[in-house]
């Protein structure tokens, strides 16, 4: 019997969308959804779109999406109010990081030369951001902005706090009262207040910590907030990996006579952080969203520079595009991690049989 | 015989409310095979845990080859560094090659040079007779032979005692024989050894003294022959009854 | 033997406490440092310390307030002004994202390829773009609406202008039961009803539309967690789809459910200080402004925190206390 390929189609209509009269309602019903939001959609974005270089006034005149605005507003943005003849040091940074990220994506190259090539690169990245060396012209952090601020807080906020969350992991995980007790205070308090404080205490009451006369940029201060903020959760994923490493482990590190450092760093976490590979991945695209909270206490990441971009008084009526843009990129960034963590969880379960 | 080289004198150890080991008392020679069984809950396996710190005994004296267990960080790694101890459920690291496995303990604990504990590890490899999986990692090895491996971690470190917790409970039956071919080996050479163990016709054959444990005791202590034949203690003689009856 | 020589410092219990004692000198050292520099910060900038400012007048409008408010009250009935605020907007939230996130999540796992395809875009795309990002979209389009005059009238007593959303709403005044009070635009505005402004509307967009994503798929999740055989058992019953998922499924699904709903419903609380960048009068946005007036961070940052705090170790109480109910009894 040679299944008739024609008839498929129709088959696979049938068992998917009209299976029964309550999924037909359901599928017409959607339908007709799509068929009241796409028409608009279309004719807004694509037919009556303007495109290219121009002004809001030929917008305005054509009636659809302003995609002119991304031709005229990109580069502020993108890199903010970095100096403009200067962004293609942001531009590089941005290349050299996501090839740094592509190289971690892949677990044949998880050797410890990838932390070093970290290393490497975000002093690299740093060093192309601030200039002042290499007859670079030094840029203060005050004039750094748009996506490359994002990433640098989103990256170097989950680089900084994975050695602490470990710590804190441990410390909640420990047999001593006062240091299981300082761990758990930390990590619960943190995570029960919004990071929207944490960022405000870090903008304002860092200066008031530090000594007289000792002042921290203002960047900085929103990287130890989000640092200290991400560590608490980071901490939870780690003891996840933790309670999922078996007793037998600890014992047989004992029985041989390992140090509790020597069995933590031998044994157990390489173990225990193989499992939470992907929740921090996970944490990695909540930070890089939150990192768009830095708007609230005047940094000029992505999203406040669109916002910066749409003050324009001409410009402003047409804010969803702009928006909607800068969703584009923060889209493609998560969603591309979350695939990556969800596929990496598929690989490793894989391995573990 | 000599003095004992593993010496447990009135300990006694509670788990919260539940009076786990009550007044342990037995001596084991230099070179004697101990083979300790009991029903399930007895406190056999526990009993073997407090003779290398893995659980802490609250009362009544632990002294192996000469250092007595206390609260010392000292002594507990003393007397670490003399036992070996092989788990039910192996207890391989799985994120290590069976020969990293092997050199851990010695390179990092003992101080050797790595290339002297490859070597240690290879000649115990041969030993156990799977020279042939050392570069693979323990996932990929059968229950038998990773039961095999970790005798070999186990002996790493030149114990002057091994423990062996129910080496042969998580295995598959066909799998039993090739891990007590290498524990009669072992004994062959003349190391000390306590087994918690089911294994009749392996304790049989290899001890020297069997000891019978029920709710928290010692019960029985004799030499195997009396032990199966005449055993003097009406449970143990229920034991024996329930155990080789099928 | 172990001999004479075994110190006090061999013993682990004897490390363990040195060990603790060491840190928390530290973390006391520490604090006690940031403390000293503090107070000699604030005293140079002659900022006064304590909660003494709560009794004083607050001297700032409140745009939306649930209990009376003027200028002339207390900076603590402004807190409170704002903390009121909070709750409203985060309960409102919870009950809705609920909704929205249960339909979604069973959606995905619709038998409906359509209707599966197209809550996956809804998720996939709500969830990998901020917050913050989105209230600013939901925002501009409440404040870009025509004015009351041209409102839009999607539903009969539903109007969306540039003043906001006005909704139907219950009136008790009429004796034992309510009246459904339907509002109508009478000239320039709109009578009867309830108007949600557009900073709450947007707010609660925002929170609701955004939660409900995650929410789709831990329901989704909690579903996939029951067992085929279950669903099977009950076909073999004779049960219909619809009996199975609200009487064998659903109620399994609750138990993997109710945790991770606990902290996407403390998310939607922690994420409602949001609304400081859109301008609805929230805790964090009010006590933001008393900062701003009287220099006292320490305390303004310190009332925050300890009502999130409370607000955290209530819900979860409440939602362990649930768990509890719907976990299964075994052995």
């Amino acid at each position: 019997m040679k299944p008739s390929f024609r008839h498929r189609p129709l088959d696979w209509g049938r068992a998917n969308l009209f299976s029964s009269p309550a999924n037909s309602l359901l599928t017409v019903l959607a339908l007709a959804l799509l068929w009241q939001l796409a028409p608009p959609l279309v004719g807004w974005g694509v037919l009556r779109a303007s495109w290219g270089a121009g002004d809001p006034e030929t917008c305005r005149q054509a009636g659809g999406a302003c995609w002119t605005l991304l031709t005229e507003k990109h580069r502020l943005m993108l890199f903010g109010v970095y100096p403009y003849e200067q962004h293609w040091r942001p531009l590089l940074a941005m290349a050299l990081f996501v090839a740094l990220l592509a190289t971690s994506a892949n677990r044949r190259f998880w050797r410890p030369w990838l932390a070093a090539l970290w290393l490497l690169t975000v002093l690299g990245i740093g060093i192309l951001m601030w200039g002042g060396v290499l007859g670079l012209v030094p840029v203060e952090t005050a004039q750094w902005g748009g996506l490359p601020l994002t990433l640098v807080i989103a990256v170097l906020a989950i680089a900084m706090a994975f050695p602490f969350s470990i710590l804190l992991a441990l410390g909640r995980r420990s047999d001593l009262p006062a240091i299981k007790a300082l761990s758990v205070g930390y990590i619960e308090l943190v995570r029960g207040v919004p990071l929207v404080s944490v960022l405000f205490m870090a903008s304002v009451m860092f200066p008031l910590f530090l000594p007289e006369g000792v002042t921290i940029d203002k960047a900085l201060r929103a990287l130890v907030g989000m640092t200290l903020f991400t560590a608490a959760y980071l901490a939870e994923a780690v003891r996840g990996g933790l309670q999922a490493i078996p007793r037998g482990q600890f014992e047989a590190a004992d029985v041989l006579g390992l140090s509790y450092w020597q069995a933590m760093r031998l044994i157990i976490l390489p173990q225990a952080l193989r499992l939470v590979i992907p929740p921090i991945v996970n944490q990695f695209i909540t930070c890089f969203k939150d990192t768009s909270l830095v708007t609230i206490v005047g940094l000029y990441d992505l999203l406040a520079a669109t916002k910066a971009a749409l003050n324009d008084p001409g410009w402003r009526p047409f804010f969803v595009e702009g928006y909607l843009a800068a969703a584009l990129v923060y889209f493609c960034f998560c969603f591309f991690m979350s695939r990556y963590s969800q596929w990496l969880e598929r690989e490793l379960n894989r391995d573990r049989r | 015989m000599a003095a004992p080289i593993v010496e447990l004198c009135d300990v006694n150890k509670w788990f919260g409310a539940f009076h786990v080991l009550k007044d342990i008392t037995l001596e084991v020679a230099k070179g004697e095979k101990v083979v300790v069984c009991g029903p399930s809950g007895s406190g056999k396996s526990t009993m073997i845990r407090c003779i290398n710190r893995l659980e802490e005994h609250q009362s009544g004296r632990i002294v192996v080859d000469g250092v007595e267990l206390a609260d010392d960080i000292k002594a507990i790694d003393a007397v670490r560094r003399r036992v070996g101890m092989v788990f039910q459920s192996f207890n391989l690291f799985p994120h290590l090659t069976v020969l990293e496995n092997l050199t851990l303990a010695p390179v990092r604990v003992a101080g050797m040079a790595p290339r002297d504990a490859e070597a240690t590890a290879m000649a115990l490899l041969e030993r156990v007779r799977i020279p042939e999986q050392a570069g693979k990692f323990p996932g990929q090895l059968s229950g038998g032979q990773q039961q095999r491996v970790a005798i070999a971690r186990a002996l790493c470190l030149k114990p002057a005692v091994m423990l062996f917790d129910e080496p042969t409970s998580a295995l598959d039956p066909e799998m039993v024989g090739e891990v007590l071919d290498v524990m009669s080996g072992l004994a062959a050479e003349g190391m000390t050894m306590i087994c918690v163990t089911h294994e009749m016709g392996f304790a049989r054959a290899v001890a020297d003294t069997m000891v019978f444990m029920d709710e928290g005791r010692i019960v029985e202590i004799a030499p195997p022959a009396r032990f199966f034949d005449h055993p003097a203690n009406e449970r143990t003689k229920r034991f024996l009854g329930k155990i080789i009856g099928h | 033997m172990t001999g004479g020589r075994a110190s006090i410092w061999g013993s682990t219990r004897f490390r363990g406490l040195v060990y603790q004692v060491l840190v928390v000198a530290v973390v006391v050292a520490l604090g006690g440092w940031l403390v000293h520099n503090t107070l000699v910060n604030l005293e140079v900038r002659g900022i006064a310390t304590g909660f003494g400012f709560l009794e004083r007048e607050a001297g700032f409008g409140i745009s939306e307030n649930l209990i009376s408010y003027t200028p002339a009250d207390s900076y603590a009935r402004a807190l409170t002004v704002g903390l009121l605020n909070t709750l409203v907007v985060s309960a409102i939230g919870i009950v809705l994202a609920t909704l929205l996130g249960t339909v979604l999540g069973v959606a995905r796992l619709s038998g409906n390829w359509l209707v599966g395809r197209l809550a996956s875009v809804y998720v996939e795309a709500v969830r990998n773009v901020p917050l913050l990002l989105q209230l600013f979209v939901w925002y501009g389009v409440l404040t870009a609406l025509p004015g009351a005059r041209q409102a839009l009238h999607p539903l009969p007593g539903l109007y969306l202008s540039n003043r906001g959303l006005v909704i139907p709403s219950l009136d008790w005044s009429q004796g034992w039961l309510p009246v459904l009070e339907i509002p109508s635009l009478v000239g320039f505005n709109f009578v009867g009803g309830l108007t949600l402004s557009p900073e709450f509307a947007a707010l609660l967009a925002g929170l609701t539309i955004y939660t409900a994503a995650f929410i789709a798929e831990i329901v989704r999740a909690g579903i996939l967690a029951v067992p085929k055989g279950q669903t099977e058992a009950a076909l073999s019953l004779g049960l219909s789809p619809g009996q199975i998922l609200r009487l064998v499924v659903l109620p399994q699904a609750l138990r993997v459910i109710v945790p991770p709903l606990t902290s996407q419903y403390l998310n939607i609380c922690k994420n409602s200080p949001l609304a400081i960048a859109i301008g609805y009068p929230d805790l964090v946005a009010v006590s933001n402004t008393a900062i701003n007036q009287t220099g006292q961070a320490v305390e303004g940052v310190t009332v925050v925190m300890v009502v999130f705090l409370a607000l955290s170790l209530a819900l979860s109480g409440l939602m362990n206390w649930y768990n509890k109910r719907v976990a299964l009894v075994s052995r």
